[in-house]
């Protein structure tokens, strides 16, 4: 028994090198060919948008997912790392130096390690609610300065720049957003693949140690205070990195670059991701982004759905989507995940119609409580109608109300199937 | 360093909790490759002394020396350094991580990788053959990739004792080993104990009388906060002072 535990062992780890690599080649075709894919230019804004917040979202994760560090104001180092690479562009600008654009994020990088290294440096001395507090404290500290120190932060108008500052970069000036996203792309890319490697370090180890149990970590060998430190300035690093590629990608920084919004925003992202998987934050990142660039285009009230599937993914599936995803796997490598759809059929889409049901009603409401008087006409999924009227209103609660009955009645035909699924076959079960 | 240094040598430790004084003044001396069982009744005190010892809590006066240094003010990974691990009344892995890698953890440190972010643990072939063995020898292979969290509370506690000495330390202090086993898994856990500490300085906490004379080459008797009596197994048992305070009536309940 434990031979072929040892066999299967090292099969795996021999077959893991292409393994391991797979994910990463996937990425950058995937990168690579979506702008031919979505080729507005709203959808390249959209992208350079969610690959900057994908590399801020990981690094926020190498604190919370893997330190167990719960940040409420990491969007400074982010900013600040920023504002630095703003003032680099201008700088660059006026003295003509020779400091290619591409190069622009390390600087970013850079100044929000040196911020990290500070605040780390008395911050990590203790995790839990005193490293949450200190967090807070020195985010809005930071936050508060942006009006007060206007030489560095430009005060509420912010800082901005030009990235077409410098001489042409192999003959590309970063004028067209294409441009800007392949340059993003390359370091979403690179920093992904650090901070992945990172994690396989003795360090990235021993802060899973750390944040699963620091005092036995303590009787190994290695001082909490210092790993819970190098988590803390690694992570500063990469969200300079993403602070440097927004104030390529936006050109200005401002004061919401650095604020509790922007903090909270992207604990939101990461858990709603999945602190457990590497991969969570990405997911949450690209979710999020699509929520708040398309779905505020639909609707006023988007903030409202984000919150409610925050919370719903906090109380039901406390492992993020990418939770959601993993939890899957046992049935997949058993080959028998195909007893999942048509229950999942049965139930999630009910389930869906039901929650478009509910919103029509909350948009409905909306209309009926903010349009202006006599405006009593509104269009929702392709369909207008009159709010003040009645049919609508049972219509929509009809729906409401089936779906979710629907989903109520066939949740222990999923439940079964899923028991099933996950039951290894010829066991007693 | 010559062989004359003891491998623990303990002065007058005291520590008090308020003005409740629970360790009252221990000295005990530990030579180097000794198996050494401190026993005594519920709340005498021993895993106060192990805690003063490793670093876990500050003392309120006295000194212990490791190899001839003081350990006075040292925080316990500094005492790790030094080569003295311990393991835990309450078992204390890292429960969400696999029992693999639980044991990868405790070698880095002792393998010279520490707070490195230049090396790729899974490409280090001389760690992941350290933590097999080490697996091997506690025999967990088959639990290799299984969350620690999810093995039963024997091999939790025989984890524990693989973690406590994988990296090397040579003096090991185990507090209650066999807590809450019952006799089979008791005598596994003895065996491995037996096995792992060969040429290592010994110390531990037990109730288990078998287990106490079964493994312990000397045994201090542990009273109030205060040392009553230590010896070899035969010399203890045969102290009218520990029959009367103590053994006595452990050994009675052992029957």
């Amino acid at each position: 028994m434990s031979d072929t535990a040892s066999n299967n062992g090292t099969a795996q780890r021999g077959g893991s090198r292409l393994g391991a690599a797979t994910p990463w080649i996937v990425s950058i075709v995937i990168l690579a060919i979506i702008p031919f894919v979505f080729t507005s230019n709203s959808a390249i804004t959209i992208m350079n948008q969610m690959a900057i917040t994908i590399v801020f979202a990981l690094a926020y994760n190498m604190l919370l997912g893997q330190g167990g560090m719960l940040s409420f104001g990491h969007a400074v180092y982010m900013g600040v790392g920023g504002f630095m690479c703003v003032h680099i562009m201008n700088y660059v600008e006026d003295y003509s130096l020779p400091l290619p654009l591409p190069v622009l994020p390390l600087f970013g990088g850079l100044f929000g390690l040196g911020l990290a290294t500070i605040v780390g440096s008395f911050s990590t001395r203790k995790a839990g609610t005193v490293f949450a507090m200190i967090s807070l404290g020195v985010g809005e500290l930071i936050a508060a300065c942006s009006v007060i120190i206007v030489a560095f932060f430009g005060g509420e108008e912010g800082v901005s720049g030009d990235r077409t500052y410098g001489l042409p970069f192999f003959g590309i000036e970063f004028l067209h957003q294409i441009e800007v996203y392949y340059l993003i792309a390359f370091w979403l890319l690179l920093s992904a693949l650090l901070m992945f490697l990172y994690s396989r370090t003795p360090i990235g180890r021993m802060a899973n140690a750390v944040r699963d149990n620091p005092e036995r970590a303590e009787f190994l060998g290695y001082s909490a205070r210092w790993v819970r430190f190098f988590s803390f300035c690694a992570s500063g690093f990469f969200a300079g990195i993403a602070g440097g590629l927004f104030a390529i990608n936006y050109e200005i920084l401002t004061e919401e670059n650095l604020n509790l919004v922007q903090s909270g925003s992207i604990l939101l992202i990461t858990f709603l991701g999945g602190v457990g998987y590497f991969f969570g934050p990405i997911i949450g990142a690209v979710v999020f982004t699509l929520l708040q660039t398309v779905l505020s285009l639909e609707t006023e009230l988007w903030q409202l759905y984000v919150g409610a599937l925050f919370v719903a993914t906090v109380m039901y599936f406390p492992g993020g989507l990418a939770g959601i995803l993993m939890m899957h796997m046992p049935a997949i490598r058993m080959g028998k995940a195909g007893l999942l759809v048509m229950p999942y059929i049965k139930t999630v889409l009910p389930a869906i119609i039901g929650t478009l049901g509910l919103a029509a009603l909350i948009e409905t409401i909306f209309h009926i409580r903010h349009a202006a008087t006599g405006d009593e006409e509104m269009t929702l999924f392709w369909t207008t109608f009159n709010s003040h009227s009645v049919l609508p209103w049972l219509v929509m609660i009809l729906v409401t109300v089936t779906g979710y009955w629907l989903t109520r009645r066939n949740l222990p035909e999923l439940r079964r199937a899923w028991h099933e699924a996950n039951t290894i076959d010829g066991s007693p079960s | 360093m010559s062989n004359a240094t003891p491998a623990l040598q303990i002065d007058d430790l005291r520590k008090s909790f308020g003005k409740a004084e629970i360790i009252r003044g221990v000295n005990l001396t530990i030579g180097r490759g000794e198996r050494h069982a401190v026993i005594g009744p519920n709340g005498a005190g021993k895993s106060t002394l192990f805690n003063l010892i490793t670093g876990r809590f500050p003392s309120s006066g006295g000194k212990v020396r490791l190899h001839g240094n003081d350990l006075t003010g040292l925080a316990p990974f500094q005492i790790n350094r030094m080569g003295l691990s311990r393991s835990f009344q309450i078992t204390n892995i890292f429960p969400n991580m696999s029992v693999f890698e639980n044991v990868r953890c405790s070698l880095l440190w002792s393998r010279g990788y520490k707070y490195s972010f230049w090396h790729i643990v899974s490409k280090s072939r001389e760690l992941t053959e350290a933590a097999d063995a080490v697996l091997e020898q506690i025999n967990l292979t088959e639990r290799r990739d299984l969350p620690a969290g999810m093995l039963s509370y024997a091999e939790q506690r025989a984890l524990e004792i693989g973690i406590t000495m994988a990296g090397g330390a040579d003096v090991i202090m185990l507090d209650e080993p066999t807590a809450g086993m019952s006799h089979s898994e008791t005598d596994y856990i003895m065996d491995l104990i037996r096995q792992v500490t060969e040429n290592k300085t010994l110390i531990m906490v037990e109730h288990d009388m078998g287990v106490v004379f079964g493994l312990a080459d000397y045994i201090s008797v542990l009273v109030y906060g205060e040392i009553i009596a230590t010896g070899r197994p035969e010399e203890v048992r045969a102290n009218p002072k520990v029959q009367e305070a103590y053994l006595g009536a452990a050994l009675e309940a052992e029957h």
